[in-house]
């Protein structure tokens, strides 16, 4: 695992559009009935102008950040190896559909543990406008490994 | 008004693989340890995983009808503490409670217990909520 990760810049994650049926499914998914998921009428009736996505679906916009972290050579980390183990959303808003979305990492923590190496990733997640909507942090449990 | 101990909400929920398959769609998270019993026994996993993320979404939507709006959820952070066997036949069944923990002029702490069996999956699953 390499602790050089922490501080390193991240370009944005081209914009991710949310559509009505991807927030359906994932609510569906969710086990997320209530109607302001998938009647835009009752999201209307919230204040909003779509239906409103579950509180963990940024974690579809998170997963792309993740996966450049894992695409860089130099990270030690092998997906094989990684364990969950924890996850927070800190929100501004609530996603709806329409929303156009770009993530940008950091990883603020690498820590050794053992033989293993817990990474702290926080991603930060904005609309078209520029404007915060979520933050979503994850930490991740790396094994060093058998070679 | 609500007071600290008291219950909000509450819900079992039954996974099973079917499940799992369509949260790895719908996430985008296609690791086959959530769907494959070869993939799990080869890295000695005791059995097929329901994704720590679909426990955490389900656990947190528990909450949303009584909030009445998903947007009064501020913050929410879980730690994934033991995992979640699905059974191919049978699933598994998770019982999500909700309890005000703390509690101030405009939030709340809502803090869930999320059980299979006889023990609990998720650790200081609390959530913050805005009442007003």
């Amino acid at each position: 695992m390499n602790p050089e990760l922490v501080g390193r810049a991240f370009p944005p994650t081209a914009p991710y559009l949310v559509g009505r049926e991807k927030v359906r499914e994932f609510a569906r998914a969710v086990f997320a009935d209530d109607p302001q998921h998938a009647d835009p009428a009752a999201a209307r009736a919230l204040g909003y102008v779509d239906v409103v996505a579950p509180p963990t679906f940024a974690i579809v916009v998170q997963e792309l950040t993740l996966q450049q972290l894992l695409a860089e050579p130099d990270t030690g980390i092998e997906l094989s190896r990684v364990l969950h183990a924890e996850q927070r959303f800190r929100c501004t808003r609530p996603i709806v559909a329409g929303d156009e979305l770009t993530g940008t990492l950091s990883v603020t923590a690498v820590r050794a543990i053992g033989g293993n190496a817990m990474v702290t990733s926080e991603t930060d997640i904005r609309d078209a406008a520029g404007e915060h909507v979520v933050t979503a942090t994850s930490v991740l449990v790396v094994g060093e490994g058998e070679q | 008004m609500i007071a600290v101990g008291d219950v909000v909400a509450e819900r079992s929920v039954h996974l099973t693989r079917e499940s799992l398959v369509r949260y790895a769609g719908a996430s985008g998270d296609f690791n086959p340890i959530h769907y494959r019993d070869d993939v799990a026994s080869a890295v000695r996993l005791p059995g097929v995983l329901a994704h720590g993320m679909l426990t955490m979404g389900l656990a947190i939507e528990t909450i949303v009808p009584w909030l009445g709006d998903a947007g009064r959820i501020l913050e929410y952070g879980v730690r994934f503490t033991r995992p979640v066997v699905v059974a191919p036949e049978i699933g598994a069944v998770l019982t999500i409670v909700a309890k005000v923990g703390a509690v101030d002029d405009d939030s709340a702490r809502i803090d869930l217990t999320v059980t299979h069996g006889e023990s609990t999956v998720l650790g200081k699953a609390q959530a913050r909520v805005r009442l007003v």
